[in-house]
C-alpha cells in the first residue's frame, strides 16, 4: 500500500528506503573485503516500517534506538559518510569512534540514545516521553525495540508507567523474527515468548495495539501516523508490532549478502532472481513490493527508479570513500567524553 | 590602568566577603532538616527538576518532612510503580530529553534492580555518544547496615558504581555536606549516584543560613591531627570522629578526611594530609575485597608511598554477607572500636 501522501513526499520516502538497502549493501561489501567494524547488525528488510515511521518525526520529537540504527538513522537524514565513518571508527563519525555500529547517536536528528542492550530503548524512549509531556510540549517519543525486548522485564515495566501516566510514546516493536529458524546452527535464533500475539501483551495495559505488516509502507504509515495523533492530543502511548520476514542477509549472525545486492529489475524480471535465497526477494521484500506498487500506480517509471538507484549508488559510494579517507581519532581522545 | 584593576580586585574581595558574611552565618539543625531544605531549594530553583520517588527519608519518623514538598510541588512530584528499572531508566531519559530528575531508588540494594540502566546506559550515554548527550539524573539511595537489615537490605554498592565510569559518586557524611552536596548535584550535567545513609539523619551540626552548595571533588577535612590520616566516608565519618576523640584521650591526634565525592576524587587532599602524617587508615562501610578502601589504599600507595612511616589500614565490612543477628552484625561492621584498634596499630 502507498502512504496516503504528496508524491514528492512518497518519492523521498521511496530514496530514504534506496539509501537504506544501498548503504548496508556497501557496508557488507565493506566488511567482506576485509574491514572490521566488529559485530554489527542491518537493517535490510526493514526498510518499510522504519523509513514510513520516522517521516512523521516533528521537530522536538524524540528517539531511541537498538543495535540496529542504521535503518533510523538515514531515515531521519542522516549523512550516510559520517554514518560509515562512526561505523568505521573514524575521528569523522558521529559519535567521533566511541560508540560505532551499535551505538550511533545524533542528537540534533532527535536521537537520545542507540541503546546495544536488549529492552534498554524502552526506559529511554519511555523517558523521552515523560520529558515531552511534562515540558508540556506536544512531542512524541519514538521506541524502537525488536521483538526480544518483550522477553525482558524491564518492558512490562515501562509500558505500565507509560500507561499509567499518559506518556506520549510509541512502541514500535520490530518483529523480524517471523518464520524464523529458531536457533539453528550458526544462524540467528527466533523469538521465544509463549504470547501468541505480541499486542496482547500491550492490550493487558490497555495500550492501544495493533499489528501491521512490516514490509507495507502503506500500512505502518497509518497505524504509526494514528499512534503519533493519539500521542500529540494527549492520548498516551500506543503499541505497533511491524512484522517483517528476516532478510537472508540477516539470517546469519554476520550480515551476508547471500543472494548478491538487490537489482530493482527483479521487480518486473522475477525469473532473474537467483534460485539460492531468491524467494524473500520474491515474497517478502518490502523494499521490491513498494517498488512495484510506485510503478503500478504510475507514480514513476521503471527508469525512474533506475535512475534513482543510480545515483543512491553514487551517493554511497562517495560515503564509503570519505569514511576510509577518514582519520581515526587520537588514541588519548579515548580518555574525553565520559563526563559533560 | 591599574587603579582599574586594583578597584576590581577590591570590588571582588568586598563581594566576597559580603558573601562570605552571610554563607557564614550558621545555625545547628538535623541532617535530615537539612535534606530536606535542599530539595525544597532547587524544586524552587528549577522548574526542570522533578522527583520520581519521595522516600528521600527512608522509613525515618522524619519523613513527614516531606509531605510539605508534595503539597508544595504537586505536578513534579511522581510515585512510581515499584519499578526500578523502568523508573531509572526513564529518569535517565527524561534526562537526556531535558528534564533534571531526582529518583529516589530508596534502600541502595534495589540499585540492583536497574544496574543495567544506571551503570550501562545513564553512566555509558555522554561518552558512547561522543559528548552529545548529557544525563542530568540523581539516583538517590540509602546505603549501608541500617540496622536488622541483613544481607539483602545493607548493601554499600559504592565500590561497584565506581568501577563503572560515568557515573559521579556523592557521599555526604553532615547536615551541612548533604544539603550542600545535593544542591550542587541538581546542578550537574551527569548521572550522579547520590549515597546516603539513614543512621545520619539524626546527626546535627551547623548549617549555614543562606544559598550554598559543596562542589564535587573536594575533600574536607573534619577533624585536623598531626599523627594519623583517618579517610572516611558517609556514616564512617561519624564512626571516625567518635574515635578520634577517645585517641586524642590516649594523646593521638589523628586527622579525619572525607572525600565527599569518590568521582570526582580529590586525591590531593588526601595525599596532603598523608604527608603530614605518614600514617593512613581508611575506613569504609563496603566489603573489604576491592571496596573503597582498597581503591583509596592503593592510590595513596601509588602516589604517596614516600610519606608513608607504616604500612596502610583498612578498617572494613568483612567479607561475608551482611547477617541479620545484632551480636553478628556488630561483628562485621565497622565499629568505633575497630577505628581506633587500627590506629592504635599504627602508633603503638
Amino acid at each position: 500500500m502507498i502512504p496516503d501522501l504528496s508524491r514528492e513526499k512518497i518519492l523521498a520516502l521511496y530514496k530514504t528506503m534506496l539509501t537504506i538497502r544501498r548503504f548496508e549493501e556497501a557496508l557488507i561489501k565493506l566488511t567482506k573485503s576485509g574491514v572490521s567494524v566488529g559485530h554489527f547488525h542491518v537493517y535490510i528488510g526493514q526498510e518499510c516500517t522504519g523509513a514510513p515511521a520516522l517521516s512523521l518525526h516533528e521537530p522536538g520529537d524524540t528517539i531511541v534506538t537498538t543495535h540496529r540504527n542504521h535503518g533510523h538513522l538515514l531515515a531521519r537524514g542522516a549523512d550516510p559518510g559520517r554514518l560509515m565513518a562512526e561505523i568505521l571508527g573514524r575521528a569523522t563519525g558521529y559519535n567521533k569512534g566511541k560508540g560505532g555500529t551499535l551505538h550511533v547517536t545524533v542528537r540534533e536528528l532527535g536521537f537520545l540514545s542507540s541503546s546495544g542492550i536488549i529492552g534498554g530503548s524502552l526506559s529511554l524512549a519511555t523517558g523521552g516521553a515523560f520529558a515531552a509531556k511534562q515540558k508540556r510540549t506536544t512531542g512524541v517519543s519514538f521506541c524502537f525495540f525488536g521483538d526480544g525486548a518483550v522477553e525482558e522485564g524491564v518492558f512490562y515495566e515501562c509500558i505500565n508507567i507509560a500507561a499509567l501516566w499518559s506518556l506520549p510514546v510509541i512502541y514500535l516493536c520490530e518483529n523480524n523474527s517471523q518464520e524464523a529458524f529458531a536457533a539453528s546452527a550458526g544462524e540467528y535464533p527466533g523469538s521465544t515468548i509463549a504470547a501468541p500475539l505480541l499486542t496482547g501483551l500491550a492490550e493487558a495495559f490497555k495500550i492501544p495495539a495493533t499489528a501491521v505488516d512490516g514490509s507495507d509502507a502503506g500500512g505502518v504509515y497509518k497505524a504509526v501516523k494514528e499512534a503519533v495523533v493519539r500521542a500529540r492530543g494527549g492520548r498516551g502511548p500506543s503499541f505497533i508490532e511491524a512484522k517483517t520476514v528476516r532478510s537472508p542477509v540477516t539470517r546469519f549472525l554476520w550480515p551476508d549478502l547471500v543472494a548478491g545486492e538487490m537489482n530493482l529489475t527483479w521487480v518486473w524480471d522475477p525469473k532473474s532472481i537467483p534460485q539460492e535465497y531468491g524467494e524473500w526477494h520474491k515474497s517478502q521484500d518490502g523494499l521490491l513490493r513498494f517498488t512495484r506498487e510506485l510503478i503500478e500506480t504510475g507514480l514513476v517509471t521503471q527508469d525512474v527508479v533506475l535512475g534513482m538507484d543510480r545515483d543512491v549508488r553514487v551517493e554511497m559510494d562517495k560515503a564509503v570513500h570519505y569514511a576510509v579517507a577518514s582519520p581515526y581519532p587520537d588514541p588519548e581522545r579515548a580518555m574525553d567524553d565520559v563526563f559533560a | 590602568m591599574p587603579w582599574r584593576v586594583l578597584t576590581q580586585i577590591l570590588n571582588v574581595q568586598w563581594m566576597m566577603f559580603l558573601h562570605k558574611g552571610k554563607v557564614d552565618a550558621m545555625r545547628e539543625i538535623s541532617y535530615a532538616e537539612a535534606k530536606v531544605e535542599a530539595l525544597f531549594e532547587v524544586m524552587r530553583a528549577n522548574e526542570r527538576v522533578h522527583l520520581i520517588g519521595n522516600m528521600f527519608l527512608g522509613l525515618s519518623p522524619r519523613r513527614t518532612l516531606l509531605t510539605r514538598l508534595r503539597e508544595e510541588f504537586p505536578s513534579r512530584i511522581f510515585d512510581p510503580p515499584i519499578s526500578e528499572a523502568g523508573f531509572c531508566g526513564l529518569a535517565a531519559g527524561a534526562a537526556m530529553a531535558g528534564l533534571r530528575a531526582i529518583v529516589d531508588v530508596t534502600t541502595a540494594s534495589f540499585l540492583f534492580q536497574a544496574f543495567p540502566q544506571v551503570v550501562n546506559e545513564a553512566a555509558n550515554a555522554c561518552y558512547m555518544s561522543g559528548g552529545q548527550i548529557h544525563v542530568p539524573v540523581v539516583f538517590h539511595t540509602l546505603h549501608g547496615i541500617r540496622g536488622g537489615g541483613a544481607a539483602q537490605h545493607s548493601h554499600s554498592p559504592q565500590a561497584m558504581l565506581w568501577n563503572a565510569p560515568g557515573l559521579e559518586i556523592a557521599l555526604p557524611s553532615s547536615p551541612r555536606d548533604v544539603k550542600g552536596l545535593l544542591k550542587a548535584a541538581a546542578g550537574r550535567d551527569n548521572p550522579i549516584v547520590f549515597v546516603d545513609h539513614a543512621k545520619l539523619f539524626e546527626v546535627r551540626g551547623p548549617v549555614p543560613e543562606g544559598d550554598y552548595v559543596i562542589p564535587f571533588g573536594q575533600a574536607d577535612v573534619k577533624r585536623s591531627g598531626r599523627d594519623v590520616t583517618v579517610v572516611a566516608t558517609s556514616l564512617m565519618v561519624q564512626r571516625a570522629l567518635k574515635a578520634s576523640t577517645e585517641l586524642a584521650t590516649k594523646g593521638i591526634e589523628v586527622e579525619v578526611v572525607d572525600p565527599r565525592t569518590l568521582v570526582p576524587l580529590d586525591k590531593k587532599s588526601i595525599l596532603d594530609s598523608v604527608a603530614k602524617t605518614g600514617r593512613l587508615v581508611v575506613v569504609d562501610e563496603c566489603h573489604r575485597s576491592c571496596g573503597v578502601a582498597a581503591e583509596i589504599a592503593a592510590m595513596v600507595a601509588e602516589e604517596g608511598f614516600a610519606h608513608l612511616k607504616a604500612p596502610i589500614k583498612r578498617v572494613t565490612t568483612l567479607d561475608v554477607p551482611i547477617p541479620f543477628s545484632r551480636p553478628l552484625e556488630t561483628y562485621v561492621e565497622v565499629t568505633e572500636e575497630k577505628i581506633v584498634e587500627a590506629v592504635l596499630s599504627l602508633t603503638r
